[in-house]
């Protein structure tokens, strides 16, 4: 009989998930964008994919291995860094750029702080912001896409920083354009419906809720609605500014990062909301063209004091 | 002579005021960009360290407890002033590249530390050796700091360019540069130390 009853800690009810169910399944949403690459950019797209992932397992088994604990690259988060610092990189960014950036990634922003669980900041977003403070002329040197040569064209968001335009009608393109990836920009980041594909599929398995990304997509629109064009309030272009950029790449896969952001789901539209207005904020004002790296990085320090600030009141606690 | 000896050592290994005590962060993060600027600064340093922590020590028993901040900071903005005339006429490009990290060796937290924590109760000849040990202490790890952010960050070695392949890590020489190679080189004596015990 007493062997029948055994008391143990919550949670009771379990799911049948594990940490690589989880990942393999975000990295194969992040598949299709990644095809698409290989069809805009052509193959230079790959070797840049390639060695991002290749040099994140490697450092990630290395110290691993170094340090005695059990090797966990076969769980596909060290996979999912490389991909995702890909899809930040310009396609004919030199190899050794994406090599070093995953190299930081998982080194400096992850294993240093304690490895898969504890670190603060998200790595790929880390690795990015570190190559681009690093070597800023390879980051900022992106290709024209369907030339397959290294042709190179600016984004459409950095035309618009500059100066050299100010709206869609100006940069001979069309939102069609931009849903299918038809503009400059970081390997994975410009076909939206590909990303859309793979946020879908997440958000029918349960792997992300929709509160980040949508509650994330829409400040941005509402900002850059209201105050994203210098002629006044509300002139703005919203579907244009969150076509372009990273914004739908960061606010499906980067800003739903388990480990970095809120686990409630208060937090979660909070944390949205707060990566729209600084996203929008750095776009609008800010010396960088886009912003959604930064304020990812950003909140991702707030994480943990978002998720206090809307903890429930216990029945009969004090606060 | 042993106790001298122990008072001068333990500022450059055991208790180096940049990587065990973390104190004058500041100057370190600010001037480790190149080796030149980071070896000027340390000598400055030193020198002024060595003459305040002798001239505290010996005013010690003269100073009021109450001002005797103030009293540590006159002494120790004498010596700044000699070292700053002195480097702007014979160094005036270091005092260039320094800038206003020169002046503010006045409040350089290592000075005022030593001042308050040893000077300040101790006789004049363990003084000296302990503003030489802390100064020279502050110097290496500056060498030290500013080799690693020179080659990796402009690719060049107390101002010579080491190879037109490598191409410079811009980052290093900026303000996260610093830190981070602060905290790996603080990472990897904690780790060399643990390895010792």
């Amino acid at each position: 009989m007493a062997d029948k009853f055994f008391v143990a800690h919550a949670p009771h009810m379990r799911k049948n998930e594990s940490i690589a169910g989880i990942m393999w399944r975000v990295d194969l949403a992040l598949i299709p964008s990644g095809l698409v690459a290989l069809f805009i950019f052509g193959s230079s797209a790959l070797w840049v994919i390639l060695s991002s992932i290749l040099a994140a397992v490697g450092t990630e088994a290395l110290i691993q291995k170094a340090r005695g604990q059990k090797v966990t690259v076969y769980d596909g988060s060290a996979f999912m860094t490389g991909l995702l610092l890909a899809y930040n990189l310009p396609a004919h960014c030199p190899l050794w750029v994406a090599a070093v950036g995953s190299i930081f990634a998982i080194a400096i922003a992850k294993q240093a702080f304690g490895g898969l669980g504890r670190n603060i900041f998200n790595p790929a977003l880390a690795g990015r912001a570190f190559l681009m403070a690093a070597w800023p002329k390879y980051m900022t040197t992106f290709t024209r896409p369907f030339v397959y040569d290294a042709v190179t064209q600016a984004t459409p968001l950095s035309l618009i920083k500059e100066g050299k335009a100010s709206g869609i009608v100006d940069l001979s393109l069309s939102y069609w354009d931009l849903l299918i990836g038809n503009r400059g920009g970081a390997l994975g980041e410009v076909c939206i419906l590909a990303l859309l594909l793979g946020g879908v599929y997440l958000l029918y398995k349960g792997i992300i809720s929709w509160h980040t990304p949508v509650s994330y997509v829409a400040t941005v629109a509402v900002f850059m609605w209201a105050f994203g064009s210098p002629d006044g309030f509300g002139r703005g272009d919203a579907l244009f500014q969150v076509l372009s950029g990273g914004l739908v790449l960061g606010a499906f896969f980067m800003a739903t990062d388990y480990v970095t952001s809120p686990v409630t789901k208060k937090g979660q539209v909070i944390f949205g909301i707060c990566c729209g207005l600084l996203t929008g904020v750095i776009r609008r004002w800010g010396g960088y063209p886009e912003g959604v790296c930064y304020s990812i990085l950003i909140m991702n320090a707030a994480a943990p004091l978002i998720d206090r600030f809307v903890q429930k009141r216990r029945y009969g606690a004090s606060r | 002579m042993k106790r001298l000896w122990h008072e001068f050592i333990k500022g450059i290994f055991s208790e180096n005021p940049i990587f065990f005590i973390v104190l004058g962060l500041c100057p370190t993060l600010a001037v480790s960009t190149s080796v030149n600027n980071a070896v000027g600064m340390g000598l400055a340093a030193t020198f002024v360290l060595v003459c305040s922590n002798v001239i505290i020590s010996a005013i010690r028993r003269l100073v009021p407890d109450k001002i005797r901040i103030p009293c540590y900071i006159v002494v120790i903005a004498a010596f700044v002033v000699i070292v700053e005339m002195v480097m702007k006429a014979y160094a005036p490009a270091l005092n260039r590249a320094l800038g206003v990290y020169v002046p503010l060796i006045v409040v350089n937290c290592i000075i005022l530390g030593r001042a308050e924590a040893f000077a300040s109760k101790n006789p004049v000849l363990p003084s000296l050796a302990d503003g030489l040990g802390m100064g020279l202490g502050f110097t290496l790890a500056l060498l030290i700091i500013s080799t690693i952010r020179e080659t990796l960050g402009s690719g060049t070695l107390a101002g010579l360019s080491i190879s037109h392949r490598f191409e410079p890590a811009l980052v290093l020489s900026l303000a996260p540069g610093a830190l981070l190679i602060l905290g790996l080189l603080m990472g990897v004596i904690k780790w060399a130390r643990s390895l010792r015990s």
